[in-house]
């Protein structure tokens, strides 16, 4: 805390800019990539990096939006079948020409067991070659998520696997592979050099298909784990923009001439869960109660929370309150379905009365400290909340590798209320759904804590996997968002937002919504 | 003698064992890897298969004995995180931790020995009351905050320095030095100043109690009488004779500047092991953390063996007993 207040005094300093290139782009966020394969890991800095070097059939632009990108065109062509055109000329990085094999041989090896981005495939049943540039995917149901997936599916050169005997996924904890520090995609930028934990630099592709619509020469890539050290390199010059900014030095950078915040919502939703599986509450040993399974309970808990106090004291103003489990530019986010249960201490007392708990209970709130902005802050603010209205509530705040450890599968489930955040990664309203609010069908339930099930939504879930029909399809997603809704089976908190900061060599940047940089859209002065 | 440093170096083994059992028993603690590895989407078949290849699921004991059965032939496993083996991880990152902690040792003893020796000479002095107050903030303030601070002034208000990292570095066989390149150079000052101010103070008045008890030595009396110029009795006589302590305490302090560069390393960025470790830690990176404290076990055992050794050089009467046995 110390190291934070002392940060609004380094933050009214003037700016420094050092010499470098005219337009090389020094950009730094918390952490380093894990890796370069881009089937190995699953994880936001890495996928964003991978996305500069290779590419997918389509490409996910900054606004969310689908666009080709080694496919020109695709049309449907039965309820199975999609038909790609594959663009024609595109050369990998070390030259070779992109083909239809490129393509088949990627899917061959992004399903390997060890791949961690096989969800991303999981509807297609195989590809078909009809020619050197035309493929027809064929889904093994018909799947309405089939495009939104396509962007993360990159695409690998079947000569290059081939020739360096890197077909193999591993995860990098038991073989150092080629695949993983080497890099040869289609993509806008090439790999000139990369030290872990010290820089990445990329250079843009001279013979990339498209045309670039950002004018750097370079980038570089530097990862600075030290909120206050990130926020002095874009004050001194080090580098031209930082992710994240800590939510109180947003306005002061805003009075530094120089340097500007940009802020913006994020796709992540936070929310608090409850046990609603255990016949008795972890808290309650012996008295054989689980007060959550009761819904006045949940709805008690719901409206004891002041999530506007939240959002202006914890903060900052820099968060979204939300009623959904999805955020807006999700697939299938409902805005007339996003508004919350009144905050009313008084109802919530009147709630816990009736559900037969007038003296409270005794029960832990489970909270990450080092995973989302303010996690610990926010469950600070939960806990008087809570009291309020009589529960004899104890706060369990901790770094998050044990945060979901406990909450997870790994300790059964060890949990009866806890915090979590969830951004879809397919963008899509059935994502949510399956991981987190049903329980019963393979894979499904994931990061279900609390084990939240209702016959209703379980079915309607399974439905909307397959319906093709974009309104039946989002009168189901309604559907079930209304009855976990009433049944409050989780309570969601806010979308916490974007907080950036750029320095004065940067004109433009795209602030995408998943917080990354696609460096596509980076213009420098 | 060689005896000697030969047991000393046996006892270094049941050091770190001892390190790595104690270590090993803490990673219990630390959660559950598998998580920062496989992504939110991972199916619990994807988990289970992972944590079963890594051997996690394995008793304690179990896990213990398979890394001290494969570090005794050198190999301590590969870093979750980085997807590279744990020697060549902490290879890479050894040359920039070294040079850091020496720059800071080199001038600690270069500022600090003589600040007290001028501070014990002019006890009463307005100089020497204006660097033992000042010296009271280098000795009470923690580093991360003496690291911003000199970002604040030198990186943001004044542009001189860098912020963070190493700056460019010049490759010497598998050496990469700081020292012979201009931005590499600038990157290490604040670094090296942050981590050496502690120890700097601490010689300071560390030598300046030495200089003013030995002062008052009858040795010293007996030098002025027989004429001797001043600079002979501070520097030949009472100097010499407070060096032995400020050995010890040299020696020691750099296994402590080599276990504090982790802070200084962290508020830098500068890229050696001590940071390598803190995001070993963050990531539950176990074969890093394990490899990691093992190595620091050994360099402190490494330390105190030199000390005693120096002490040998310095100090004739230690030499004596071995010197008569020569004979």
């Amino acid at each position: 805390m110390r190291l934070k207040s002392l940060m609004a005094a380094m933050l009214a300093a003037t700016v420094a800019s050092g010499a470098v290139a005219a337009k090389e782009f020094r950009y730094s966020t918390s952490g380093d990539l894990l890796g370069l394969d881009p089937y190995i890991n699953n994880e936001g800095p890495t996928n964003t990096m991978k996305s500069n070097l290779y590419e997918g059939l389509i490409h996910r632009s900054y606004d969310l939006s689908l666009h080709p990108a080694l496919a020109t065109d695709w049309k449907q062509t039965d309820p199975l079948t999609w038909r790609f055109n594959l663009r024609k000329g595109v050369k990998f990085h070390n030259g070779n020409p992109f083909t239809a094999d490129d393509v088949l041989i990627s899917l061959d090896r992004i399903r390997l067991p060890k791949s961690n981005m096989t969800f991303v495939v999981t509807s297609i049943d195989k590809i078909v070659k009809i020619d050197d540039h035309t493929i027809d995917i064929v889904t093994k149901f018909p799947d309405p998520t089939l495009l939104l997936n396509l962007p993360n599916f990159w695409i690998m050169d079947k000569e290059w696997l081939e020739a360096n005997n890197a077909f193999d996924v591993e995860e990098g904890a038991t073989v150092k592979t080629f695949a993983n520090l080497n890099v040869n995609g289609t993509g806008p930028f090439m790999l000139e050099e990369r030290v872990p934990d010290t820089r990445t630099v990329l250079v843009p592709n001279p013979n990339w298909w498209g045309t670039p619509e950002h004018n750097i020469t370079k980038a570089v890539f530097t990862p600075i784990g030290n909120d206050s050290t990130r926020v002095a390199a874009l004050l001194s010059g080090d580098v031209d923009l930082i992710y994240p900014v800590p939510l109180q030095d947003i306005r002061r950078l805003e009075s530094t001439p120089g340097v500007k915040p940009l802020e913006g919502p994020e796709l992540r939703t936070i929310f608090l869960g409850f046990d609603q599986h255990r016949d008795e509450l972890l808290d309650m040993p012996g008295s054989g109660k689980n007060p959550f399974k009761d819904v006045r309970v949940r709805k008690a808990f719901y409206q004891a929370i002041d999530i506007n106090a939240i959002k202006r004291v914890v903060m900052r103003n820099a968060a979204t309150p939300t009623g959904l489990m999805i955020a807006p530019g999700i697939n299938g986010f409902q805005p007339d379905m996003n508004d919350r249960l009144p905050y009313d201490p008084e109802a919530a007392k009147k709630l816990l009365a009736e559900a037969g708990y007038p003296n409270g209970f005794p029960v832990t709130l489970d909270c990450p400290n080092d995973r989302y902005v303010n996690d610990e802050a926010i469950c600070l603010a939960v806990v008087p909340m809570i009291k309020r209205i009589g529960i004899d509530i104890k706060l369990n705040a901790q770094t998050k590798s044990l945060h979901f450890q406990k909450i997870g599968r790994k300790e059964n489930w060890n949990t009866s209320f806890y915090m979590l955040g969830w951004t879809p990664g397919s963008y899509d309203a059935h994502n949510p759904l399956q991981q987190l609010m049903t329980l019963d069908g393979d894979g499904q339930g994931t990061w279900n804590c609390g084990r939240y099930t209702n016959a209703r939504v379980e079915e309607l879930t399974d439905m909307i996997a397959g319906e093709t029909d974009v309104e039946k399809r989002n009168a189901m997603i309604r559907e079930a968002f209304q009855i976990h809704k009433d049944e409050v089976g989780h309570i969601p908190l806010h979308q916490q937002a974007l907080a950036w900061g750029v320095g004065a060599r940067v004109k433009d940047v795209k602030q995408r919504p998943q917080n990354d940089v696609d460096l596509r859209y980076v213009i420098m002065n | 003698m060689l005896a000697y440093v030969v047991r000393r170096l046996l006892q270094s083994i049941l050091v770190m064992l001892a390190v790595a059992f104690i270590a090993f028993s803490l990673f219990n603690f630390v959660g559950d890897p598998v998580n920062n590895m496989v992504g939110v989407e991972a199916t619990n078949e994807e988990r289970e298969r992972v944590a079963e290849a890594l051997g996690l699921n394995d008793p304690f004991p179990v896990q213990f004995a398979r890394f001290v059965g494969n570090a005794v032939q050198g190999d301590f496993g590969m870093s979750y995180r980085l997807s590279i083996p744990v020697e060549e991880a902490i290879a890479s990152r050894l040359p920039a931790t070294l040079e850091l902690v020496f720059v800071a040792a080199v001038l600690a003893l270069l500022v600090g020995v003589p600040l007290g020796v001028y501070t014990g000479l002019h006890r009463d002095g307005f100089v020497s009351r204006v660097l033992l107050t000042v010296s009271l903030i280098g000795i009470s303030l923690p580093t991360f905050l003496i690291g911003i601070l000199l970002i604040l002034i030198f990186s943001v208000w004044l542009g001189w320095l860098p912020s963070f990292g190493r700056g460019e570095v010049v490759k010497i066989g598998g050496w990469e030095s700081n020292l012979l390149s201009w931005t590499g150079f600038k990157s290490i000052i604040l670094p090296s100043i942050t981590l050496c101010l502690f120890q700097l103070t601490l010689l300071m008045r560390l030598v300046r109690a030495e200089m003013m008890e030995v002062l008052r030595a009858d040795y010293i009396k007996f030098a002025r009488a027989r004429g001797l110029t001043n600079r002979a009795v501070h520097f030949g006589h009472a100097l010499k004779n407070t060096l032995v302590p400020v050995i010890t305490i040299t020696g020691l302090q750099i296994g402590s500047l080599i276990a504090f560069a982790i802070i200084t390393e962290t508020v830098f960025q500068w890229p050696g092991m001590g940071l390598l470790f803190l995001q070993a830690i963050q990531f539950v990176d176990i074969p890093v953390m394990a490899a990691y404290l093992c190595l620091v076990a050994f360099i402190f055992v490494v330390i105190n063996l030199f000390v005693d050794l120096l002490y040998y050089a310095i100090d004739p009467r230690l030499r004596l007993d071995g010197g008569t046995r020569a004979h």
